[in-house]
């Protein structure tokens, strides 16, 4: 058949098409997001696609559905599978019938994450299979190999690409369907319900399958032993491309050992470690292959030095590069790279880190003959036109001289944190604003804690913190910037919108009754827009007790028209800078001493008018 | 083979220009391999896409130095991916400078004439576009990534042509764009051509 442009991410979504998955759930965050919408997207109708409210709420269903023998698949970035923890754990001992395919995205970088975690010791804590594609290519074939693998041993396994094979584009060759097996539906047994007796067998019988496992996998294609001679070099992920771009310039002879998967292939790892002196492992993230690679030289009385990560030889943070690699591996190999031309030269010097500052904000060290100018910092912003940019800064204004604390949560809100508006003290995970802001409350009750949480993070983990405020009778105040989105990940609609991923509208549920029925003490709703009653907002809860609510209302400029563009009078502006130190909005700049709005970036919103205290920016057509 | 980087501002469309650029090189039975910057720098942070045409590639990011070609969507950003290029390597930059508004707070903003001076006494073949003149006639910021790819295509660095690439815009763009687009697209090729 023939060949088709995939990004690794529908590459997933395709091949877990091709193996009949019939239902697919998940929750959205880079980099995982585009396998559920590509499903959802090429759907015939046939699968039944879901955004959950969060990740553990995601594995439960498709666990629920697997319990049927139908092939499930559930989406996530590696943190959400820390909530989904809890039934991940505990389902590995109950199993699955159909095959289920848990698709967890790592972040090496990270580019957009909050932790640098390696879902590889998830597999090995959970007792878990684990396959880790290295290109969209093979994320496409491998994927399918999952879910058979999952039917085979009764249990869910993990599919953990990384960012670099989750956003990277390939030439895909598409392959025949195959074809679905019929489906047995839920039977009652005792083997679905847990209990510790039953643990216990199953226990026994999970390490049985991980000896078996590893087995098999010595003999599974994705795991690939090549070469010869005295040295090896173990790889696996999206590291594996990297190593081989750098092996092309080499004569030196060398073994190269490719893993996909864990359990770790112990046969097919031993005859690679067969008459070697050393070996250096390239990976991303935690050093697991090398860990592994320790152990059997451990368990085998083998004499290897194992070079890697825990050595000092391959970073231990950070996304690996053609360039992070090659200078290990040419000082591994010794010898037989050919001369290298100066500018290569050069570039091999460059420290992998200072090389990600294409998309970290640091200048590029001189490496051309000349120093560069020096470049601009450009951290990521709010986009012009942002509620949250007017909630933050009616907040802002309104508490202006008092002791107040904010705490942030996940999101394009998160950005708040940025100069001028400075309004996130506390970010640490989904959810977590709420609860943190208990918590600094609770020891020092004589500041203003202010919890800011967005539309989606609120149905995510969001309620259960403000439950537990009104429980535990905090004086909190909440405030939830709806902007009617899951904006970060790219426009997710969730359970206040009512769209579903099957096409369908359901019935919204609306936060500002959710909230009421929390029995908080005070909810007042405003549209942030409107400068005045935003900040009114504030004063009526500032000074009460209790958990106080306010929700901001307005929708993020990506799924909502503009309101038209404003301009400043330049006659009027005296340049003083104002509307730019207060509120940071990207469309406006200065242009010979005087502010300009850029046209193609201002949606309008209004609130630089607001700002300006001489009256210089209007709206376009008044 | 042929290795080309696309960098930008996040926002400015970089990602669908390299997606382009890919589908048009399949068109012409070449493999191809890409990478994007997806995620919190499409916020107006730096956005760099790597594109990787040709048979036998590995890594998705194009190593150091090895760019036959960079499409810059700004001068800083151009500078920026700069280590990036080879020594004969073609740069399209359109000269519009994105000021960051970490740069407006403090007031220290860079001069864009320092960045395309610097990279005219570095690049041996730069091809300038005026950008203000290029939105001007596009008449939409929307489409300026199509219209970089137009001046692209006319700069020769492409190992397939402007038919490949018109096809891929008409396969990936939806409907209600499309006019607007292939028009700007034309704009971009007469712009290289000092039309
Ligand atoms: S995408 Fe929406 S929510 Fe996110 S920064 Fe832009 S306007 Fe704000
Ligand atoms: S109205 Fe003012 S603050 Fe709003 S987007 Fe336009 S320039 Fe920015």
């Amino acid at each position: 058949m023939a060949k088709k442009l995939l990004m690794g991410n529908e590459a997933i979504a395709f091949g877990a098409m091709r193996a009949g998955v019939s239902v697919v759930t998940g929750y959205p965050g880079t980099p995982s997001t585009e396998v559920l919408e590509t499903v959802a997207k090429h759907n015939d109708g046939s699968i039944y696609v879901e955004w959950s409210v969060n990740e553990k709420v995601a594995l439960e269903v498709a666990a629920g559905a697997a319990y049927t023998g139908a092939r499930t698949m559930v989406t996530m970035k590696q943190v959400g599978l820390n909530v989904a923890s809890d039934p991940l754990m505990s389902l590995n001992y109950i199993g699955v019938k159909g095959g289920m395919v848990i698709v967890v995205a790592d972040d090496p970088g990270p580019i957009s994450s909050q932790t640098e975690q390696d879902t590889r010791h998830f597999g090995k804590f959970a007792k878990l299979a684990v396959f880790d594609p290295s290109t969209p290519e093979e994320a496409y074939t491998m994927i399918a190999d999952a879910f058979d693998y999952s039917e085979k041993y009764g249990a869910p396994v993990l599919f953990r690409p990384t960012t670099r094979v989750c956003h990277s584009c390939a030439s895909v060759e598409m392959l025949d369907n195959i074809p679905k097996k019929e489906l047995e539906g839920f039977v009652k047994d005792s083997r679905w319900v847990i209990f510790p007796k039953l643990t216990y067998t199953k226990h026994i019988k999970i390490e049985n399958n991980l000896k078996e496992m590893s087995d098999d996998f010595s003999g599974y294609e994705g795991n690939v032993l090549t070469g010869s001679g005295r040295k090896g070099i173990a790889t696996g992920g999206v590291s594996h491309s990297y190593v081989c771009e750098v092996l092309k310039n080499t004569s030196a002879e060398h073994k190269l050992l490719k893993v996909s998967t864990i359990p770790f292939p112990q046969k097919l790892a031993l005859s690679f470690l067969q008459g070697l002196d050393e070996v250096l492992v390239v990976e991303e993230l935690d050093p697991v292959i090398e860990n592994e690679l320790i152990s059997l030289c451990g368990l085998h009385s083998l004499k290897i030095k194992i070079k890697g990560k825990l050595t000092g030889h391959i970073k231990n943070a950070g996304e690996n590069t053609v360039e992070s690699v090659s200078g290990p591996i040419r000082e591994f190999l010794g010898e037989g790279f050919g001369e290298t031309s100066a500018h290569s030269k050069q570039a091999d010097t460059l420290e992998s880190k200072q090389l990600l500052s294409t998309q970290l904000e640091q200048p590029l060290p001189a490496q051309l003959e000349q120093t560069p100018p020096t470049l601009p910092v450009r951290p990521p912003v709010l986009c012009a036109g942002c509620p949250h940019r007017a909630s933050f800064f009616a907040v802002k204004e309104a508490t202006k001289g008092m002791n107040a604390v904010y705490s942030g949560d996940i999101g394009c809100y998160t950005l708040g944190n940025a100069m001028p508006l400075d309004m996130v003290d506390t970010c640490l995970c989904m959810g977590a604003g709420i609860t943190i802001a208990q918590g600094l409350h609770r020891v020092e009750p004589d500041r203003i804690n202010f919890a800011f949480v967005g539309d989606s993070t609120f149905f995510h983990t969001g309620i259960s913190g403000i439950i537990n405020a009104v429980y535990n009778q905090t004086d909190i105040i909440v405030v939830i910037l709806d902007n009617s989105t899951t904006a970060m990940t790219g426009n997710q609609p969730h359970p206040g919108l009512g769209q579903t991923m099957m096409g369908n509208i359901s019935d919204k549920i609306s936060i500002y009754d959710v909230v009421s029925a929390l029995n908080v003490s005070m909810i007042v709703r405003a549209n942030p827009f409107d400068l005045k009653a935003a900040k009114e907002a504030v004063n009526a809860v500032v000074d009460k007790k209790g958990v106080r609510v306010i929700l901001y209302e307005a929708p993020c400029i990506a799924v909502s028209k503009g309101s038209g563009r404003y301009l400043v009078d330049n006659d009027k502006c005296t340049g003083c800078k104002v509307c730019i130190n207060k509120l940071g909005c990207p469309a406006i700049e200065m242009q010979d001493g005087k502010a300009k709005i850029n046209p193609t970036l201002c949606t309008g919103c209004s609130i630089c008018e607001a700002v300006c205290r001489i009256g210089a920016i209007r709206g376009e057509n008044l | 083979m042929m290795n080309c980087m696309i960098a930008g501002v996040g926002g400015q469309g970089t990602v669908l220009a390299s997606k382009l650029i890919a589908a048009a090189a399949m068109r012409k039975g070449f493999d191809v391999r890409t990478t994007e910057t997806i995620g919190m720098a499409q916020r107006g942070g730096c956005v760099v896409s790597h594109v990787r045409i040709g048979s036998n590639i590995s890594s998705p990011l194009i190593p150091l130095g090895s760019a036959d070609a960079i499409i810059a969507f700004e001068p800083a950003e151009a500078v920026r991916v700069m280590p990036y290029l080879k020594e004969a390597g073609v740069l399209i930059l359109m000269d519009t400078a994105v000021k960051p508004v970490a740069s407006s707070l403090t007031g220290d903003s860079y001069r864009t004439s320092d960045m395309i001076d610097y990279l005219k006494e570095h690049v041996e073949r730069l091809v300038v576009i005026n950008g203000q003149q290029l939105l001007t006639r596009c008449g939409n910021a929307k489409t300026l990534n199509v219209a970089l790819l137009g001046t692209a295509i006319e700069s020769g660095i492409f190992p397939f042509g402007n038919k490949e690439l018109e096809e891929a815009i008409k396969e990936l763009l939806p409907q209600r764009f499309l006019e607007i687009n292939l028009t700007s697209f034309e704009i971009g090729r007469d712009m290289y051509n000092g039309n």
